[in-house]
Order: structure tokens, then sequence, then C-alpha cells
């Protein structure tokens, strides 16, 4: 799973090595021959994983049918987790190297990590309807998975409020420097909170899985790692066009303005081309 | 840097002296939560005995959202944020002195409201030494990370609302030691609540740390 993590971050930082002076360059759209191929291989991942996780296992001993909840469930935990550790990791690039491409990365490892966290809750919901007899208890991982959730949504908010550049870069990546401590930190302290009163209901029901099975689960992994990351090149891309579209709509009305005050200034040539 | 400490949290606590709010209003509105509570769960069956630890710190934790907003306030109006930057002091003896400042508060009003507890509620204290050492690391904890928040919020048009959607997640774990703590404290076995009391006092010291050394970047990029 690690090995997807340079991907993103390619056109980020060459696209941001060459500097503000490039505006305009970078891709046009968010799609290459290389995410293309990614995004094939996630859909084929997905098709095995449906395949595999619906119709070629056998059900549990246990849990009967249910355990196919499991297939989308555990791999989307660890999505989530993954999304919050590529936050952290690239808001502390931002604010070492202040370059904007870790500030497009950060935001889209949280925004999929929202997205995941919500699978993983839901699919945990309708897993523990028929096994619990509720949909809701307050289990150590469940209770910290949906704080994370919060904290998820937190960072997001101060994320989208149309700060002024200054505020922004100190403000957003210092909160998501401390996204992964406040993670780390809460489920720590709810896991002994709880395993005071009960034992932690999951891994007690967790069966060792082995078999067929374990290569169902194994397919899930390798979907949800595949779609991550497509999600995670395409939300970078996105939002690197996004910043990139700003600064030429900054730098178009700078122009106006001047042509404006000025009868005899000239805009620069190259302008009409960066603007298609 | 603790002389500037010294010096941004005698301001900040001078100001509330002479505004009274903490007195007037946010003392009272955490009483009121008491009352509240009491309306709320069946005060003749007991519960209110049994959840006191936990109503306790959850009013708490409500009044120190409004000394909190109220600290980052301060910092906003007549330039106050650009007279901190020239005036040469520490930022992180400036965050250092706003969390002292407000621990100072929510201290005082911890006292209001062990009172209330005890009078409303029928609480009876029994390990005085837990309770105290409980309040201080836990006050320091709620301090140290609402002004570093606080600080992050300062100045944005939506700071009342965000300001508790980010911290109270990341508070929890202090809710959550403070209240095992002082259920031990109350009827309980005291020595199962020092462990909790240990978490509370890391908790404030990583946010102490983490708030000195950002502060100076936050009130640069405002």
């Amino acid at each position: 799973m690690t090995a997807i993590a340079p991907d993103p971050t390619g056109p980020g930082r060459s696209a941001a090595a060459s500097g503000p002076g490039a505006a305009g360059a970078g891709p046009a759209t968010t799609g290459s021959p290389g995410s293309r191929a990614l995004g094939i291989a996630a859909l084929a991942a997905v098709a095995l994983a449906t395949l595999y996780g619906l119709a070629l296992s056998p059900a549990d001993v246990e849990m009967g049918d249910l355990v196919r909840l499991m297939y989308v469930h555990v791999p989307s935990a660890t999505a989530c987790y993954l999304g919050c550790f590529i936050t952290t990791a690239a808001s502390g690039l931002w604010l070492w190297k202040r370059t904007p491409g870790w500030d497009v990365l950060a935001g889209a490892g949280a925004e999929l990590g929202l997205l995941f966290v919500v699978i993983t809750l839901v699919t945990g919901s309708l897993w523990g309807r028929p096994t619990w007899g509720t949909y809701w208890t307050w289990d150590a991982r469940l209770t910290s998975t949906a704080l994370l959730a919060v904290l998820l949504v937190g960072y997001l908010a101060l994320r989208r409020l149309d700060l002024d550049p200054d505020a922004r870069s100190a403000r957003v990546p210092i909160l998501g420097l401390l996204l992964m401590p406040n993670v780390f930190i809460v489920s720590r302290s709810v896991e002994w909170w709880r395993s005071l009163h009960q034992r932690a209901t999951i891994t007690t029901l967790h069966p060792q899985i082995e078999g067929d099975l374990m290569v169902a689960l194994m397919t899930g992994f390798l979907a949800v790692t595949l779609v991550f990351a497509w999600l995670l090149l395409h939300r970078f891309r996105v939002g690197w066009l996004e910043y990139q579209a700003q600064r030429l709509d900054l730098d178009q009305a700078l122009d106006a303005r001047r042509s404006e005050a000025g009868a005899g200034a000239s805009r620069p040539t190259g302008d009409e081309e960066v603007a298609k | 840097m603790w002389r500037d400490a010294a010096l941004v949290a005698g301001r900040d606590l001078r100001i509330e002296g002479r505004s009274r709010v903490a007195i007037s209003q946010v003392g009272p509105f955490a009483l009121l939560v008491l009352v509240l509570f009491a309306f709320a769960l069946d005060p003749e069956r007991g519960v209110l005995e049994r959840a006191t630890a936990g109503l306790f710190w959850v009013a708490v934790l409500l009044s120190a959202m409004l000394t909190l907003g109220r600290s980052a306030a301060l910092d906003e109006a007549d330039g106050v944020r650009d007279g901190l930057r020239l005036s040469g002091l520490d930022p992180g003896g400036i965050f250092l002195g706003k969390a002292l400042a407000v621990a100072a508060q929510l201290l005082a009003l911890e006292v209001v409201l062990a009172a209330g507890v005890i009078i409303l509620y029928d609480a009876e204290p029994t390990g005085i030494a837990l309770l105290v050492a409980t309040c201080l690391s836990a006050t320091a904890a709620v301090a140290a990370t609402g002004t570093l928040y606080g600080a992050l919020v300062s100045g944005l048009r939506v700071r009342e609302t965000l300001l508790p959607l980010l911290v109270l997640p990341a508070l929890a774990p202090v809710l959550i030691g403070a209240t095992r703590a002082f259920e031990s404290a109350l009827g309980g076995v005291p020595a199962e609540g020092w462990p909790w009391c240990g978490l509370l006092a890391g908790f404030a010291v990583f946010y102490s740390l983490a708030g000195a050394l950002a502060y100076g970047a936050l009130l640069e990029g405002s």
C-alpha cells in the first residue's frame, strides 16, 4: 500500500518545482495514460473482489453471509487511516517546503479519509445490526472511528473556508499536522476507557480468517487500495487545476486592471495562450 | 518567555476582571447547565448522583467554549494581533500567557461548579488530593488545547461555530480521563484514578508544547 503514495505526489512535485512562474503548466485534464491504466486495474480489481466476495467464497461458519461485509469494511478502515496519514504527512511537508502541491495532497487525503470512514461506519452498522442486535454499541473502535470522522469534518470545514492565502498557509497545515496525533490519542484513550468496562467486542468476534475467506479479504484490500489510489490521484489533479485556475483568475484580473489604467500598456503576449 | 507569559496572562485577566463577563455570565451559565441536567435526567432516582463526574466535566467543557471564544476574541479587535507581533514578546510566551489566563478562569469556574454539584447533586468528595490533581491537569489540558485551536480560528467570521467543532473532538480524551478520575475520587477507589490523571497531564504537556511551537506561525499568518 505504501507504493501508491509516490504516485500522486509525482505531478505535484514536478509542477511545484517548476515554481509559481509556470502558471498553467501541468496537466490540463485529470486523466493520463498512467491513470487510465490504474483506473482499469481498479475496475478489474473491484470486479474480482465482487466476484470473489459475493460468489466464489463460502459463507462463514459463525457469521454466515454477513462475513462478506467484512471484505469492504476492513479495507475501508485501513484506507481511512491511510488518508489521515497522508494528510498529516503532506501538512508537515507543506509547512516545511512551502510548495502548494502538498497542500492539495493534504486536502485530497482528508476527503478520501472521510469517504472511507463513512463507508466503514455504514458497513459496520449494517453488520452490527444482525450480529449484535444493534446498529451501534459503545465499543472502543466504533467510538474512536466516529470521533475520527468528526476530526476530519472539522479539518475539512476549516479548509473549505475562503481564507486569504496568508491566514490559510499557517492554520490549515497546523490543523492537518495535529490530525494524526489526535487520532492516536483519541483511539488510545477510548480503548483504555472501554477496556475497563468490557472487552473490545469486535476483536473477540473476529474469527481467525483462513482459506477462501482470506483470499476474498485480500481481493477486497486490492480493490480498495487501487480505488483509493485512483481517487487520490484524480482528486489531487482536480485540486491542482483549481489552484492554477485561481492563480490565472488573479493574473487576468490584474492584467485587466492594468490595461484599463494605462491605455498604452500592452498585455503580455503569452497570456491568451495560458488562458486557453 | 515566562515573563512574557505572565505579562500576557495579566493583561487577559485584567480585561476579564474589568468586564466581569466570566463572573456575571459564564459562571451562571455553568450553574444553569447543572440545573438543566437535573431537568433532563430524573433527579429522584439517583441518576444524577451516579453521573455527577461526567456531568461536572461536560458543564466545564461547555462553559470553557465561552471562555475560549472570549480569549480568542480579545486579540481580534483594534489590531491587537499586530501589536503583539510588534511587541517583541516571545510567541511561545504569548501562548502560555493566554492559556494560563484561561486556566485561571476555568479553575475558578470549577470551584463554583464543585460547590454546585455538592449542593445540587449531593456529591460526597472522598479523594481530595485526586480531585485537585485532576482539576489542575484537566484544566491545563483544556486551556492549552483551546488556546491553540482558538488561535487557529481567530479572526474568522465563523469562529464561534467552528471552534467547538474543532476543539470538542480533540478534547474527548480529556473528558474521558477527567470523568474516570472523578468517579474514582467520588466514592470509588482513588488509586484507580491516578493513571487517568497521568494521561491528562501528558495531554496537557503535549498540547502546551504544540501550542508554544505553533503560535508564532499562527500569529504571523493572520
